[in-house]
């Protein structure tokens, strides 16, 4: 019974990820060229897609270990591109509660994609709840290491032409926004995060929006708390 | 920089990157404030919108093409989702447009 529904969690998983599996297979891939090009053993690449494991910030070291040393900017840049991420933490704290021994694990892979999937709510039916996150999780990260470390050890573009499949992830995010739209009874916080970030980044630019926006959007759900939380159901 | 310079620089910022994961589960390791599950039930909404713009942050991906393909493959996405309502399938179909419209309609060199 609890083999059964683990092997259905991960055949969930398998499915729901599929989107993942070739966004991250082609930007993976792209990632690890662009170590091999700058002159990096494969390892350099494999290790950062296992430690650092967020996408953008590992194309931005990348360049900057090619620098001087210094770990107090690493730190600092670290943590400014990836502050969106307590958002996501913030969103998964009740989901993720009961989650046992597969928490700490759950908790280190939560990034964007991950949490795109987990965080639209859904388990599939015949999936178990934790496990179901926990192969989400799992998956994603084997798709990032092993595209990086294809695109690390062999250096080379692919055989056919693939232009435009970064598209994958633009895609998903912009689906998973429509389908979240048709579920909400009213659009405030969707509407609200969509004209805040775009507004911070007409105002601050690419380097800075982020971290303005996000603060924006807090304060704004802050302000209109009283009117939002009874919309929010059971968990409010 | 040496190798362990490298792997020191790199550990900073899987350190840095961690914290950004592990503070809001450290610091809500009992019980969760309501304001905060209220954050928790509003948030994903507003975070959706947020990274579809944070996507296109660097503007046009082909830049040459004015951003023409990423608007076509956005509204193609955008409408296969509100129309069959199958994640797969926007995703798929938004992505194999933009591919199109890339190779065959703006093709740049490279």
């Amino acid at each position: 019974m609890i083999a059964h529904s683990v092997a259905a969690s991960a055949k969930a998983a398998f499915r729901t990820t599929l989107p993942i599996l070739i966004g991250f297979g082609f930007c993976g891939f792209s990632y690890g060229l662009y170590m091999h090009s700058l002159g990096f053993e494969p390892i350099f690449p494999i290790l950062m897609a296992l430690t650092i494991f967020a996408g953008s910030l590992e194309f931005i070291m990348a360049s900057m270990i090619t620098g001087p040393f210094a770990p107090v900017t690493a730190f600092i840049v670290g943590l400014v591109v990836n502050a969106r991420h307590l958002f996501y933490g913030i969103a998964m704290l009740d989901r993720y509660r009961d989650t046992g021994p597969l928490k700490p694990y759950l908790i280190y892979g939560l990034v964007d994609e991950t949490f795109s999937i987990l965080g639209m709510g859904q388990v599939p039916e015949g999936a178990d709840k934790r496990w179901y996150y926990f192969f989400v999780t799992l998956f994603n990260e084997a798709y990032w290491v092993l595209a990086t470390a294809v695109g690390a050890v062999f250096g080379e573009d692919m055989p056919f032409d693939t232009r435009g499949i970064e598209f994958v992830l633009p895609a998903l995010f912009l689906s998973i926004f429509v389908s979240s739209w048709q579920q909400e009874r009213q659009h405030f916080s969707s509407l609200g995060g969509l004209g805040i970030t775009l507004g911070c980044l007409l105002a601050f630019g690419t380097a800075h929006f982020l971290l303005a926006a996000m603060l924006f959007i807090v304060f704004l759900l802050l302000v209109f708390r009283k009117k939002l939380s009874p919309l929010t159901g059971e968990r409010a | 920089m040496t190798a362990l310079q490298t792997a020191v620089m790199i550990g900073m910022a899987a350190l840095a990157t961690q914290l950004t994961r592990w503070t809001p589960f450290l610091l809500f390791r009992r019980k969760t404030p309501s304001v905060i599950a209220y954050l928790g039930a509003v948030l994903p909404s507003a975070i959706w919108g947020m990274l579809v713009v944070y996507c296109f942050r660097n503007g046009p991906l082909v830049t040459a093409s004015n951003g023409i393909p990423e608007i076509l493959a956005s509204a193609a996405t955008i409408g296969l989702q509100a129309w069959k309502r199958n994640m797969a399938l926007s995703i798929a179909g938004g992505t194999l447009c933009y591919m199109a419209l890339v190779q065959i309609v703006f093709p740049i060199s490279g």
